[in-house]
């Protein structure tokens, strides 16, 4: 199938060595990266091995095109001044049936693998089994919004420009920082009073649009414990670059315990004034303590 | 009984240009502004201003001499004679309506490239801002303006930078047609943008609009007057790319001359023949959308609202079901540049025309079929997610066909270096980067750190600047001498590509690293841990735009002060357009020619030439 011969040969043997060679480097050089979002939650670990299967393969395609290129403007370049025509190569069949094949294999390769990370159980649950609830009747995607699962039920409540948070398993109470315990699954549910923001945890490898009307539900467990930094990720008016807190905290269950009691007493007259959980607050008129 | 005398004497005494559109556009505004303010739902003037935009576009283009033909017709007064290239010359025709082809293709590109420096100069003051994390140079309300005016400013340009320029003033010469099949509706097409541009810039009177390129309402709806620029100006950038798009089918299926076969159609040509279907189909959607958002604004219906039982999906739906085409829009026309020019200076026939006019056709179809990837985290049902990572994913394989055939092409060739094809080849290497880095976008789980972060927006800058600019660039260096008759210089060209390949790199291949390290897109503020990479980039994007003033610098400089004259075929290319004379006569070809070659068959034994022209052969080209 593949008959290279004269020139064909020599030029197609040279790059193959230099590619493979090249690629070795690169792959090896890719793998000493350690991707973000790191492994401080198991959702951002898979996150960051599925970066780094990327990279390896996006390393070779990457190295073979530019040699070619470099190849070419090297070695296919005209010598002297003379205007000469190349050989008139119309074509090659098994070369573009090959290269279409190994792009169609890598791509496939690419969705299954991506597929199979989504619908294994940690990232499924990354990236959520959305609760789409828009508007009406009041009945949203989560069966266990509000409910004692095994899961923490957290709401992310957005607004411009500010995400607060209401753990429904305490009573709904409010607080400002979000603080998750250690090896934990957490169930969020992120939801807007006013206009689409998008809760981006980046250290925990979570981003979910906050809509109003909307209980959209992404899961995370956080798996060391430490500061994140929670950011707002869809534009959203002019102090959208300053909706950010650095405040996040994993930390160890009995700290939790001790946090969430401190805060239900704290809260206590701010609770009384708050409507109570709900999966979304929109578009009912809202009357926050201040 | 009338005689020809009488006829003559009725005639449109108004003189039609541009002064005339803008004297006759300002009291239409004022008369939009006035009756939307009586008859108007809202207290606020948002009514009154998109119709004030409306009457002041129709009124101008009323002024420039739109309604004359229509008019002549119907009274049966003497048409002008606007229509005929050979009675319109001088330097005045590029300043009025005008139907040849030629002279909008230049009207275009003039527009578009002073438009582009606005953009530009938009984007610096963006950068400029961002040398402080902490929104200290520029308050984020007018940051936030910035965001607006440069994205859809730059969307408006890249929507059109090519195909209105290139595509109008070469796809006639290609097929070796004597002009459009519409020319009315080319000329409509450009004047759209000239007021879209306008109503756009006056958004800044209303303080800007806060969305950025997206639009995504609720934000949309709570959005002051600036918004309404927004709807009214992307609404006359759709109609233009209809309108075009129609165009540009209707000539490239109609009007191809004797011989100019479907497998001999010039590359280029296919990807506007491309590009043209998606602007003619996706546009519609994105008009829809805008109609409702003004009507959300306006007469308080609720498409958008899900306080009242609409949704903000909807929107996002619409919005990104013409979105995801319109980047198609944009890059088809530059796939078509890129594998036009490559064999023309590699001296060897096109490796695999016809899988490349299929990769072509490839990424066209696809595109229909992507557009929820940019919803993955925004709460759409999880079912579908892998629908669309698996439709996006396989987009590749059509665009890595383009890489395909330029790589067979450059195999074993004799490639002359020019500038052009320095620009052909710095293509390449920034669309592999933005079409790779577009894989991890394009993958659930990577998406959800990525999506809306600097790493997307370094991946779209990729492929429009380091793409569709760059190949507009060649575009520039290959066909101006053919337009204006004048050679570049190819000294201040190598130059300029240089420069602007290593300033485009070294600004924003830092952002992929920015977006991976937390920095979300549109943010005025920002993780003070990443000022040192955002000055890098600061500094990087100057030393851009200063490549894109030598550009300009080169291009006055080589029309209006070193005044080579460029011969008929400067570049020796077999393709039809190369074997007209130079400046192109006004219906470009005596009579239509007979086709009987292909436009590549370089080193082809026994190759014929292209075309027989009858008499009106200039340089022949081929080796």
């Amino acid at each position: 199938m593949f008959r290279l011969e004269g020139q064909d040969r020599v030029h197609a043997g040279r790059l193959a060595v230099i590619w493979v060679i090249l690629s070795v480097i690169g792959i090896v050089a890719a793998l000493q990266i350690h991707y973000p979002p790191y492994d401080n939650s198991v959702q951002g670990a898979d996150q960051s091995k599925t970066m780094a299967l990327m990279t390896v393969l996006a390393v070779p395609i990457f190295i073979g095109v530019v040699l070619m290129l470099v190849y070419s403007a090297i070695f296919f370049r005209r010598r002297g001044l003379e205007l000469v025509d190349g050989p008139p190569m119309l074509g090659n069949t098994p070369v573009q049936v090959a290269w279409i094949g190994i792009s169609a294999v890598v791509v496939l390769f690419l969705a299954v693998v991506g597929i199979t990370t989504l619908a294994s159980s940690s990232a499924a649950q990354a990236v959520g089994a959305a609760g789409r609830a828009i508007g009406q009747s009041g009945e949203t995607g989560s069966s266990t919004a509000g409910g004692q699962g095994p899961e923490l039920q957290v709401q992310v409540v957005a607004q411009q420009w500010y995400f607060t948070y209401r753990y429904a398993d305490y009573g709904g109470v409010e607080t400002t920082h979000l603080y998750l315990p250690l090896n934990r699954p957490v169930e969020l549910h992120v939801t807007s009073l006013d206009i689409i923001h998008s809760f981006w945890a980046y250290q925990l490898g979570v981003k979910a649009d906050a809509n109003p009307g909307v209980d959209n539900v992404f899961h995370v467990t956080p798996d060391k414990l430490g500061g994140f930094q929670v950011r707002c990720a869809e534009l959203c008016g002019i102090w959208h670059g300053h909706m950010a807190d650095s405040d996040g905290r994993v930390v160890s269950q009995s700290d939790f315990d001790a946090w969430i009691a401190q805060q239900q007493k704290d809260e206590a007259d701010i609770q009384k004034a708050l409507p109570s959980y709900a999966p979304y607050y929109f578009p009912e008129p809202l009357t926050k303590g201040s | 009984m009338v005689t020809a005398e009488h006829v003559s004497e009725r005639r449109l005494s108004i003189p039609n240009n541009p002064i005339t559109g803008v004297l006759l556009a300002i009291p239409a505004y004022f008369a939009g502004l006035w009756l939307g303010t009586l008859f108007g739902l809202n207290d606020d003037a948002n009514t009154g201003v998109i119709l004030g935009y409306t009457f002041a576009t129709a009124a101008f283009l009323i002024g420039v001499g739109f309604l004359n033909y229509p008019l002549e017709r119907l009274f049966g007064w003497r048409v002008s004679p606007i229509s005929d290239p050979e009675e319109n010359r001088g330097i005045g025709r590029f300043f009025r309506l005008s139907l040849d082809h030629k002279v909008i293709g230049m009207q275009y590109l003039v527009t578009i490239l002073i438009m582009l420096l606005f953009g530009g100069i938009g984007a610096m003051l963006i950068r400029s801002s961002l040398l402080s994390p902490d929104s200290s140079i520029t308050p984020p309300g007018q940051y936030i303006m910035l965001i607006g005016l440069h994205s859809v400013m730059m969307i408006f340009i890249t929507s059109a930078v090519i195909v209105g320029p290139f595509g109008n003033y070469l796809v006639p010469l290609m097929i070796g047609a004597r002009r459009m099949a519409f020319p009315r509706l080319e000329a409509l097409s450009f004047w759209l943008v000239p007021p879209a541009a306008v109503i756009l810039a006056a958004a800044a009177f209303w303080g800007g609009f806060p969305t950025g390129w997206t639009g995504y309402p609720p934000l949309s709806e709570q959005a002051g007057q600036g918004m309404d620029s927004y709807i009214v100006g992307f609404a006359l950038i759709g109609l233009a790319l209809i309108v075009s798009g129609i165009n540009m089918l209707a000539t490239i299926i109609t009007l191809r001359a004797p011989g100019m076969t479907w497998t001999r159609l010039p590359i280029f040509v296919w990807g506007i023949f491309t590009t043209s279907i998606l602007g003619m189909l996706a546009a519609p959607v994105l008009a829809v959308a805008l109609v409702q958002l003004a009507m959300d604004r306006t007469v308080q219906t609720s498409f958008f609202l899900s306080a009242n039982g609409g949704s903000n999906y909807l929107w996002q739906n619409l919005f990104w079901f013409f979105g995801h085409p319109e980047v198609y829009i944009f890059i088809l026309p530059a796939f078509g540049i890129i594998m036009e020019i490559v064999p023309h200076f590699a001296r060897k026939p096109l490796w695999g025309y016809r899988t490349g006019v299929v990769g072509l056709f490839g990424v066209a179809l696809l595109s229909w079929f992507v557009w929820q990837h940019h919803l993955f985290v925004s709460g759409i049902a999880p079912v579908l997610r892998p629908f669309y990572m698996l439709s996006t994913e396989l987009i590749s394989i059509p665009t890595g066909i383009i890489f395909l055939v330029t790589l067979g092409t450059l195999w074993r060739a004799r490639v002359w270096f020019t500038v052009p094809m320095l620009f052909c080849m710095g293509f390449l290497f920034n669309f592999l980067i933005g079409g790779i880095s577009g894989v991890y976008l394009s993958d659930v789980p990577t998406d959800v750190t990525l999506h809306g972060s600097y790493f997307s927006m370094a991946h779209f800058h990729y492929t429009i600047m380091g793409g569709e600019i760059f190949a507009l660039m060649a575009a520039c260096y290959y066909w101006l001498p053919k337009m204006t008759g004048k050679m570049l210089s190819a000294t201040i060209g190598r130059v300029h590509f240089w420069w602007m390949f290593i300033a485009f790199n070294s600004t924003f291949f830092p952002l992929f690293i920015a977006g991976i390290l937390n920095m979300p897109r549109r943010v005025s503020s920002y993780d003070p841990a990443l000022q040192g990479l955002n000055t890098w980039v600061t500094i990087s994007a100057y030393f851009l735009f200063g490549s894109m003033i030598l550009f300009a610098g080169n291009v006055i400089y080589s029309l209006f002060f070193s005044a080579r004259p460029a011969l008929a075929n400067p570049w020796h290319a077999r393709s039809l357009e190369w074997q007209l004379p130079t400046p192109v006569p006004a219906y470009n070809f005596e009579r239509v020619p007979m086709i009987v070659g292909g436009p590549y068959d370089y080193g082809v034994p026994n190759a014929r030439p292209v075309a027989d022209l009858g008499g009106l052969v200039g340089v022949t080209g081929g080796g």
